[in-house]
């Protein structure tokens, strides 16, 4: 299909094409490299925030685990005074401002041995400090923030809760504290204090990034703490995101979250706030289990990129565009004249000399080739008008050719039987010339009542020349004969004739008898001619001896002399030119006078017409497709008698 | 305000009834369905949530309607004790354990079961296999959660019968003592608790899980009960309840987008923290827990006398009650003989 699609459009493709790619290849290292470039400058200002935010919390809970651990090492070694932990939880609740509420928990029977519960709780509530005791009713020991250090035996962070009464974000820190009870060191209670988070919420919600990125923080269990979507806060986690999106790699992100790890989400977090991709780092905090998430979204951190790659994309394409007008132009510039020799070709061939051709007006290749192509026209255009003139005359010469054809047939006779009121004798005779004009000929007429006079004759050469000087000897031939001459004299009487003026040294075979019907004798000369057949009745063939005597036309001194022979009833002489003998087949084999006699032998039917024709049949087929070289003639007479008397 | 009407007013309700039920025999079935809607009330042990999710869609597909009802579903919780409730003729219907139920009767307040919605006990302990517990014998001397009272009456039986010692911790509210490794085995209700310790972030194939049905220790939990003398006033309304609440269920697992809509709207009405993904699981294991897939031999709604035995058998192993309560008093099986 591309094989058949001109090259204008092949070049456009290909140059189009590769230099599609070669940009496509330059575009894509440089938008991945810019890509890396500006990834490894977020990830360093994202390192940094995150430090900042985390060290930010950590420094706001540090500070307030302090305060419980303090109290519990001083209680492992004070006396179980109840208004001593009053005044110390009052100073706790009242010195703190980020501290809303303390308590201290004594395991069951531990502060008093009659007393199961025991655990003053100061709280801030209505702008003033409240008191009051965590009784049964409560039961703090199944609570989360009592049972977990007191089952870890250890301080922990426990999992945020809303305040009772408000929407106000808490968590608790719990630190267990130890008494010494008959010498072993064993947990008396646990003591807690109530931090309100929205200071803490307002660190984290402070992280702005471009337009929509954002921070959130979860606790140790996943659960959203802060988020700037208030309806996930303590109501989803992580995980139930994860669920809900089926997306197990935020599953696996998350609980390297919640495990402490720090690091970068290896996929695109989907941002719960515009649904936009993000790229999401995050860390622990250390000292509550926490971990804080942080979210750029991609698109907007990418914005400065991508808009340079768009324009880059846009300069790329203008420049294909223009490069494949380019490549049309030039393409153009060829194809044109191209086209243009092509239609001029066309019209040339067609025989329209007088096309106009394009103008020469480089001299490149095209124009190189354009100039060839005008000499050529002009090469033909001359040519063409030389072959037409020569034609011309040829076909005159041809038509002229043709004309001396029909003469020269004309002037043999044509008509068999010719005598038909004679029945003395047969004669049949043909010729076929190997051009349209030959210098064979035959001749038979009767010179008197008794004597038919025949002749066949071979003009040395061919052509015009020759049939003009058969015509001559035939017409001098017959003018002789009819003054009653014997043979020997007509010949040498043509013979002196035509060597007179004979500037062309041509010669003349000549055979010419005259046979008397009623008797059956023939009189004869042969000047230099092939030596007849005589067949006899009985069936015998022979050749007549060579005279040696000489071709007609040659020497005016000749001297030729008749013999006769006898012709019984039934008896006939074959007659031909040497166009017979030797006709030639395609391996230059020739007929030869043996074959001709032998084919003369083996015919049973005497008949003069069919013999002759048989005779010609075996030449033709002997000779085969290979051209005939000689005027071909044959004439035979067979003699009958007179059968009347 | 939740009083119902036939209460307030019994005599006249009685003549109403008696003048509907005459005027009901010549009439089509759309005018009487419509002219005797009977109010009634309704309690479910907790809060709104999806393993309530039948007796919601019901009410608001207008289920309750088609069979007469007009009812009233009052918000649980831990301060709305149904059986309480009950008892003190506060409300028409409510939903209890089968074990609370037994020995609540033979305690002396006659409840009637007249559906059992949960077959299968929902109620199971979790642990962690990386605390390396993979088998019952594994729990051997392990720290084990629980909570109280009927809670704990399979813990106990298993522990029992696969003879382990543990040390007892009380649960709390939240499964946090587990989730930091405070205890080894946790209590969990399986539509839950189980998922919200997935949802802090441990994935199932790091749990073994111990159901009790699975070690011939099942208890059908949430049935609907209404006192016996209420039922025996008005047997017709009790059965249409119970079959109407069946057809909730079955509407609710069959459009369960639809019906965790309807669930999340009576939860942010009742102010409770809504997750989707939470309840969606919630509902999905209620379809497990009411419609377990290798008991297809039991009708939705009914109770087994053998469950029910099994549960009263291990209730008096505890000494929780002296005598089980006659099975044909304590159910009456009528969700079948309800109509619309």
């Amino acid at each position: 299909m591309l094989k058949n699609k001109g090259i204008a459009f092949k070049l456009v493709l290909f140059f189009t094409l590769s230099s599609a790619c070669i940009f496509a290849a330059i575009f894509t290292y440089n938008y991945f490299v810019s890509k890396r470039m500006i990834a490894k400058g977020i990830e360093e200002n994202a390192g940094n925030l995150i430090m900042t935010t985390t060290n930010k919390i950590e420094t706001m809970l540090s500070a307030t685990q302090k305060v419980p651990e303090n109290i519990a090492y001083f209680l492992e070694n004070s006396t179980n005074d109840e208004q001593e932990l009053f005044q110390v939880l009052y100073a706790i609740v009242e010195k703190n401002p980020e501290i809303y509420g303390a308590a201290i928990a004594f395991e069951p029977y531990a502060f008093r041995k009659d007393k199961e519960f025991f655990a003053p709780y100061f709280y801030k509530a209505y702008g003033a400090i409240n008191f009051k005791y965590l009784d049964k009713h409560y039961n703090y020991f199944l609570w989360d923030w009592y049972q977990i250090p007191r089952e870890l035996d250890q301080p922990q962070w426990i999992e945020p809760y809303f305040g009772e009464g408000g929407g106000i974000l808490m968590s608790s820190y719990s630190v267990p504290f130890y008494k010494k009870v008959d010498g072993k060191r064993r947990v008396a209670g646990v003591i807690v204090v109530d931090i309100s988070l929205e200071s803490l919420r307002d660190i984290v919600s402070s992280i702005k990034i471009l337009a929509s990125g954002y921070g959130f923080l979860i606790s140790k269990n996943g659960t959203f703490v802060t988020h700037p979507i208030k309806e996930l806060i303590m109501n989803e986690t992580i995980f139930t995101i994860a669920e809900a999106r089926e997306d197990t790699k935020l599953r696996d992100v998350g609980r390297k979250m919640i495990k402490g790890e720090k690091g970068v989400a290896p996929m695109w977090v989907k941002s719960a706030v515009t649904g936009k991709s993000c790229w999401m780092a995050y860390m622990p905090i250390q000292s509550s289990g926490w971990s804080l998430g942080v979210l750029f979204p991609q698109d907007e951190l990418m914005e400065d990129i991508t808009n340079l790659n768009q324009i880059v994309l846009f300069l790329g394409i203008t420049g294909l565009v223009l490069l494949a007008v380019a490549v049309v132009f030039i393409a153009r510039s060829i194809t044109g004249p191209l086209r243009h020799m092509a239609k001029a070709t066309e019209h040339i061939g067609a025989g329209n000399f007088d096309i106009e051709l394009p103008p020469v007006k480089t001299g490149d290749e095209v124009g190189k080739l354009s100039e060839a192509f005008s000499f050529m026209r002009e090469s033909l255009k001359e040519y063409i008008s030389e072959l037409t003139e020569a034609t011309a005359s040829r076909e005159r010469m041809e038509s002229e050719l043709k004309i001396a054809h029909d003469i020269q047939m004309g002037i043999l006779p044509k008509k068999f039987p010719p005598y038909p009121e004679r029945t003395e004798f047969d004669i049949y005779a043909m010729i076929k010339p190997a051009r349209e004009i030959g210098g064979d000929f035959y001749d038979f007429f009767f010179v008197d009542d008794e004597q038919l006079c025949f002749v066949i004759a071979d003009v040395s050469g061919k052509g015009i020349p020759a049939a003009l000087f058969m015509a001559l000897t035939k017409t001098l031939i017959k003018a002789k004969a009819t003054m009653g001459l014997t043979t020997d004299k007509i010949i040498s009487r043509v013979n002196e004739d035509l060597c007179i003026g004979n500037d062309m040294s041509m010669f003349v075979t000549i055979f010419c008898g005259m046979l008397n019907v009623k008797t059956g004798e023939v009189q004869y000369t042969n000047g230099g001619h092939n030596p007849p057949l005589l067949i006899k009745g009985n069936g015998d063939v022979s050749y007549f001896e060579m005279s040696g005597e000489l071709l007609v036309g040659a020497m005016e001194e000749a001297q030729y002399t008749s013999r006769s022979v006898m012709l019984g009833r039934g008896d006939s002489l074959f007659l031909y030119t040497d166009g017979v003998t030797e006709a030639m087949n395609e391996r230059n084999e020739l007929f030869s006078d043996e074959r001709l006699l032998r084919e003369l032998s083996g015919f049973q039917d005497k008949n003069t017409e069919h013999l002759v024709s048989a005779v010609m049949q075996q030449i033709v087929e002997f000779t085969g497709s290979a051209p005939q070289s000689d005027d071909i003639t044959m004439m035979m007479i067979t003699y009958k008698g007179n059968q009347i008397s | 305000m939740h009083n119902s009407r036939i209460k307030s007013h019994p005599i006249s309700a009685f003549l109403f009834l008696a003048l509907t039920v005459i005027l009901c025999s010549f009439s089509t079935n759309l005018f009487c369905a419509e002219a005797t809607l009977k109010n009634a009330s309704f309690i479910p042990q907790w809060s709104p949530q999806a393993q309530f999710a039948g007796y919601y869609v019901a009410f608001e597909k207008g289920i309750y309607k088609q069979y007469g009802i007009d009812l009233t579903i009052k918000t649980g919780g831990p301060h709305s004790v149904p059986v309480d409730l009950l008892e003190k003729g506060e409300v028409d219907f409510g939903t209890i354990w089968l074990s609370t139920a037994i020995q609540k009767r033979s305690q002396g307040i006659r409840l009637i079961n007249i559906s059992q919605i949960v077959q299968r006990s929902a109620l199971m302990l979790v642990a962690k296999r990386g605390r390396g517990i993979t088998k019952p014998e594994d729990i051997n001397g392990k720290k084990l959660g629980l909570w109280r009272d009927e809670f704990r009456l399979q813990p106990l039986a298993f522990l029992k019968k696969f003879g382990l010692h543990v040390k007892i911790i009380p649960q709390s509210y939240s499964v946090n003592l587990f989730l930091r490794d405070g205890v080894d085995v946790v209590s969990a209700m399986w539509y839950n608790e189980y998922h919200t310790i997935m949802s802090a972030g441990v994935n199932p194939d790091e749990l073994t899980s111990f159901f009790f049905h699975e070690y011939g220790l099942n208890f059908p939990e949430d049935g609907i009960y209404i006192l016996e003398q209420n039922f025996k006033k008005d047997p017709a309304v009790a059965c249409n309840f119970a079959k109407a609440s069946i057809e909730g269920w079955q509407y609710a697992f069959k459009h369960p987008d639809e019906a965790l809509d309807i669930v999340l709207k009576y939860m942010a009405m009742a102010n409770a923290p809504a997750n989707r993904v939470h309840q969606r699981w919630m509902l999905n294991r209620m379809k497990d827990l009411i419609l377990p897939e290798d008991d297809k031999g039991i009708a939705i709604g009914t109770l087994s006398e053998q469950d029910y035995l099994r549960v009263a058998g291990e209730l008096r192993r505890n000494g929780l009650i002296s005598q089980t309560p006659e099975f044909g008093d304590f159910y009456k099986e009528c969700a079948k003989h309800a109509e619309k």
